[in-house]
């Protein structure tokens, strides 16, 4: 009786803030209510007896995938209003297309019923014995289907590199860039001197500057670190492109 | 009515599919909404799973499920790296002129 006003109540929040995830005019409000299904619906697996799915729902979709919406969803500059052009207009095809899809859903489960032998062909039937959910998970995922799990990791480092290849900008090859190792390594710019106690600039002869050392015929001034060796002026005529 | 069976995880999945390809139809213009209604998609599916697997007392689809998880989450990341170069580019997120990105 508790379970199931508990599965109406999650069931009926999930599928309303399904509906405002796709009319929602506010692409943010979208990822909110998107973040509220996935909520819903792990209640829904904790109904299911799947706590260990719940869990994960709840960590990896609002934690992870649904933060990342929000960030691009706030990052990207949308006009909202005109991006909802077009509601109206493909609301009867795609209403006449759900529609069937609908009624050809229950008509498959209408007719639905488990074969004759289905109880002797699980493949990892529930233990009754006192094991957790995820005890259970872990001992046939790390086992049988080890080499899927493996290649659902390589999925994962595949994505994570062609998202970062794909989002890295490169800088313009004139761009003139810090090169932090060669500006530390070079002594001859720096001078130690003994300081008198309270001599100002005017005792010490005022300001020392070094003649600077002619740069190396072979670092040719264009693109290399214009910090390292110091002549400014022979980079002042393409200076302009720089961030 | 009282007793959760199978056919209600079905019905609920069987809506939020159908939800999620509405979804896809509806928002022709916004490439986000459209991630978003497959991942709508995505967790019909894995209801779908769940409950089937809750009805049969078989572990296998809670172990399917967790690696269509793992595909979404893979899917998520890609799809908005190439939705963030694609606005970088033409300041618009309309799928109608996705074309262009042909070579």
């Amino acid at each position: 009786m508790i379970v199931a006003l508990a599965f109406y109540v999650f069931a009926a929040i999930l599928i309303a803030s399904a509906v405002m995830v796709v009319t929602a005019r506010n692409p943010v409000h979208s990822v909110l209510y998107l973040i509220l299904a996935f909520f819903n619906a792990a209640a829904l697996f904790l109904i299911a007896g799947a706590e260990f799915l719940a869990m994960i729902l709840v960590i990896v979709y609002v934690g992870a995938v649904a933060v990342l919406f929000l960030f691009v969803v706030m990052m990207l500059d949308i006009d909202f209003v005109q991006v909802k052009a077009g509601f109206q207009r493909y609301l009867p095809i795609g209403g006449i297309v759900g529609g069937m899809l609908f009624l050809e859903l229950l008509f498959v489960y209408g007719a639905w019923q488990f074969a004759d032998d289905a109880q002797a062909l699980r493949m990892h039937p529930v233990t009754t014995d006192v094991t957790t959910n995820t005890q259970a998970l872990g001992a046939i995922l790390y086992t049988d289907y080890i080499f899927p799990f493996q290649a659902a990791g390589l999925i994962l480092l595949v994505a994570m590199i062609g998202a970062i290849v794909l989002t890295l900008r490169e800088k313009p090859a004139n761009s003139r860039r810090q090169n932090i190792a060669v500006q530390v390594a070079r002594a001859h710019a720096v001078t130690m001197k003994d300081v008198p106690k309270g001599a100002g600039l005017a005792e010490m002869g005022g300001i020392i500057r070094r003649p600077l050392p002619e740069p190396k015929k072979k670092a040719l001034a264009h693109d290399d670190h214009g910090h390292g060796h110091g002549h400014d002026d022979d980079h002042g005529n393409h200076g302009g492109g720089h961030h | 009515m009282f007793d959760i069976g199978l056919s209600h995880f079905l019905s609920v999945s069987a809506i939020l599919f159908v939800l999620g390809v509405l979804g896809i139809f509806l928002n022709r213009k916004n490439i986000i909404v459209i991630l978003m209604s497959l991942e709508l998609i995505l967790l019909a599916v894995n209801l779908n799973f769940v409950a089937f697997s809750s009805a049969l007392q078989d572990l296998t689809g809670q172990i399917f499920t967790m690696f269509v998880l793992t595909v979404a989450a893979a899917e998520a990341a890609i799809g908005l790296a190439i939705l963030v170069i694609y606005f970088r580019n033409r300041s618009s997120i309309e799928v109608d002129d996705v074309s262009t990105l042909k070579g």
